[in-house]
């Protein structure tokens, strides 16, 4: 479940960068300016490290995903088993390794679909004006109170052995109306603004004033939006492959539980079961770390206000009396 | 007034929108689960039942699509939503009825009880920034990315199996006539518990960052400042001053998210065997129920419409500027 994040109500206050004249690598590095904090590279190296076990997943899990080894059923984590092993007698490490990267295929698969069709109904519905913004506003509102669960399971029961693409184009199609909204919000803002007019005037074609003029203002905005649903994909993949509706022969972390509980481990065979649940949940930890930072970076009070706080208080006073600190020291505060 | 239409108009347009996508959904299926079953079960069915099924999945194939769209509307406006296969043919509108008030009931106290919960203690958190209380911030993430199945797993594993202290599935003990009995009421609310407790739990940390970073932001405008160097009470500026504004975001976002709820709720129900919409779902999509399917899509669809217009009537009720401005 994803929440939206203060970065749709506060983005509107930050002042468009101007685009800056430097070589395009400094440029480049400009636009990575919002992922330059202590939270969002916390975020990106939990984030690289799990990216890292799904490429070398071959070559780092001990065992084989599904090698069973029926002279060690449900044993506890060992020397030999670290997370212990299944009723087949198969690594739970291995498993958990291997899953990666079904997880993150998907999670990524449908975070970059759903933040294009986003960008392409948001920008535009912000750009244009009149009837064709409000149906494709009406449309995206659609989307946002449509229940995505339920239409994922029903629209994956069609089909026997839905593919991994397909699974990550419902949870997409499902999951980009809230960026899609938030884009549009901001886009009508920069539409007016000086520099966006001053482009216009200047007879630049629209591609470009979309492409050169604004995508840089909203490229916080896409990918706060990017993050959010990305997070969405891989809770809405592991409930989806713990419910059955995604076929067992898709490993994710998601079918671990599966198994989990279809054999019982609850709540006996922890090892079974705590590690996949604390991994999501890691994962999940490391993409909301990094929407914090893009959000520290949007918003500045966010920032501030906790070092603010204890600059006040290092001098004796409480930020919620800071105005009053002049008079006689109060009691209430 | 003008805002009022245009939600109004809004709101048609999606319910409008999810009915139609109720009405193509079974023709893009593939193969035809229905007839095969009308087929097998020859002589059980009464023909009007048979006629709304084959209104319902589009099996008029000798009728134009339009023609199908205004039979369809048709049925909805006279509640038949066909009959359900693995309820016995029963018609699929009072299979619904039947689960709708345990769903409604467990999932929106715990929800509405999270939302205030989590509310408040982010206001306070917000106002004390800087402090020891953003600690929770760091936990408040952690319960929010957790996935909910899972933790419901362990609540069960921890509570019931190993503790015993609450019945892990049912909404009820079997044998038990429901009625308005002291005993069916007291067992109504042990089997609640535990699931109220999860929801509650995995939806707090959510409410709890987004009213902290809105009451951070508000905290900083001048009129906050203007009413704690009028000498107001703590609790004055806090409450009615800084709260009632950063608010307005989290109750936007609360009508944003109900959608998600009742995806929560389907997993919630499944892992306590709860005998609600979602549980109903599940168990339509393993028995390829499609009548059933179908109906339980449009229902939660306008659950959802409904909760919706609930959150923008309490939006327009606290926020004048809604009111006054087109939306």
């Amino acid at each position: 479940m994803t929440y939206p994040t203060t970065a749709a109500n506060a983005v509107a206050e930050t002042l468009p960068r101007r685009p800056r004249r430097g070589s395009p690598l400094s440029r480049l590095g400009a636009s990575f300016a919002m992922f330059r904090n202590a939270k969002s590279i916390t975020g990106l190296v939990i984030l690289g490290f799990f990216v890292l076990l799904a490429v070398f997943g071959d070559l780092i899990s001990p065992y084989g995903p599904l090698e069973k080894d029926f002279t060690a059923l449900r044993q506890p984590p060992s020397a030999a088993h670290w997370l212990g092993t299944t009723h087949m007698g198969e690594d739970v490490l291995s498993q958990i390794i291997f899953g990666t990267r079904g997880v993150l295929i998907v999670g990524f698969a449908a975070g970059i679909i759903a933040t294009l069709i986003a960008v392409v109904i948001g920008v535009t519905a912000g750009y244009i004006s009149g009837w064709r913004s409000e149906s494709l506003s009406a449309l995206t509102n659609v989307f946002l109170v449509l229940p995505g669960l339920p239409l994922i399971i029903i629209v994956a029961s069609q089909y026997e052995n839905p593919s991994l693409l397909l699974v990550a184009g419902v949870l997409a199609i499902t999951g980009w109306a809230w960026g899609g909204r938030v884009l549009r919000a901001q886009t009508m803002s920069l539409r007016n603004r000086d520099f966006v007019q001053a482009a216009r005037a200047n007879g630049e074609p629209l591609w470009r004033i979309i492409t050169v003029e604004m995508l840089p203002n909203l490229t916080a905005v896409i990918a706060s939006s990017f993050v959010g649903t990305v997070t969405a994909a891989v809770l809405g993949l592991t409930t989806l492959a713990f419910i059955g509706v995604i076929p067992i022969t898709n490993l994710n972390w998601g079918t671990i539980l599966f198994w989990a509980q279809q054999n019982g481990a609850f709540p006996d065979y922890w090892w079974w079961y705590i590690p996949a649940g604390l991994c999501i949940a890691l994962l999940g930890m490391a993409l909301a770390l990094v929407n914090f930072g893009i959000d520290e970076y949007v918003n500045p009070r966010l920032r501030s206000a906790g070092e603010r706080a204890r600059a006040l208080r290092k001098k004796g006073a409480t930020i919620s009396d800071s105005v009053t600190a002049v008079r006689a020291p109060k009691g209430d505060a | 007034m003008r805002f009022l239409l245009s939600r109004a108009a809004f709101y048609l347009f999606t319910a409008w929108a999810a009915i139609t996508i109720n009405f193509f959904l079974p023709r893009m299926m593939k193969g035809d689960p229905i007839s095969a079953y009308l087929a097998k079960n020859q002589g059980q069915i009464s023909p009007e039942a048979i006629a709304s099924l084959r209104t319902l999945f589009g099996l008029d194939t000798e009728r134009t699509l339009l023609e199908q769209y205004i039979d369809y509307w048709g049925l909805l406006f006279s509640g038949d939503l066909g009959r359900s296969f693995s309820k016995g043919l029963a018609p699929v509108t009072e299979v619904i009825a039947s689960a709708l008030p345990w769903t409604v009931g467990l999932v929106g106290i715990a929800t509405v009880l999270s939302f205030f919960l989590g509310t408040a203690a982010g206001a306070i958190i917000g106002w004390r920034r800087g402090s020891r209380a953003d600690l929770v911030v760091p936990f408040a993430t952690f319960f929010s990315t957790v996935p909910y199945f899972w933790m419901g797993l362990i609540a069960i594993a921890f509570f019931s199996t190993a503790l015993g202290w609450f019945p892990a599935s049912h909404a009820y003990d079997k044998g038990t006539q429901p009625g308005f009995t002291w005993e069916f009421i007291s067992q109504v609310i042990a089997h609640g518990f535990l699931p109220a407790l999860t929801i509650v739990v995995s939806s707090l940390g959510g409410w709890i960052l987004g009213m902290r970073n809105m009451m951070i932001t508000v905290l900083d405008e001048d009129y906050v400042t203007v009413a704690q160097a009028k000498g107001l009470t703590t609790r004055r500026v806090l409450g009615a001053y800084a709260a009632r504004n950063a608010v307005l975001p989290q109750l936007s976002s609360f009508a944003l998210s109900l959608g998600f709820i009742v995806g929560g709720t389907l997993v919630m129900e499944l892992v306590f065997s709860y005998p609600g919409v979602g549980k109903l779902l599940l168990d339509a999509t393993t028995a390829k129920d499609y009548p059933l399917m179908q109906g339980l899509f449009l229902v939660i669809t306008l659950t959802v419409l409904v909760a919706n217009i609930l959150a923008d009537v309490a939006y327009a009720a606290l926020d004048p500027r809604t009111r006054q401005v087109e939306a």
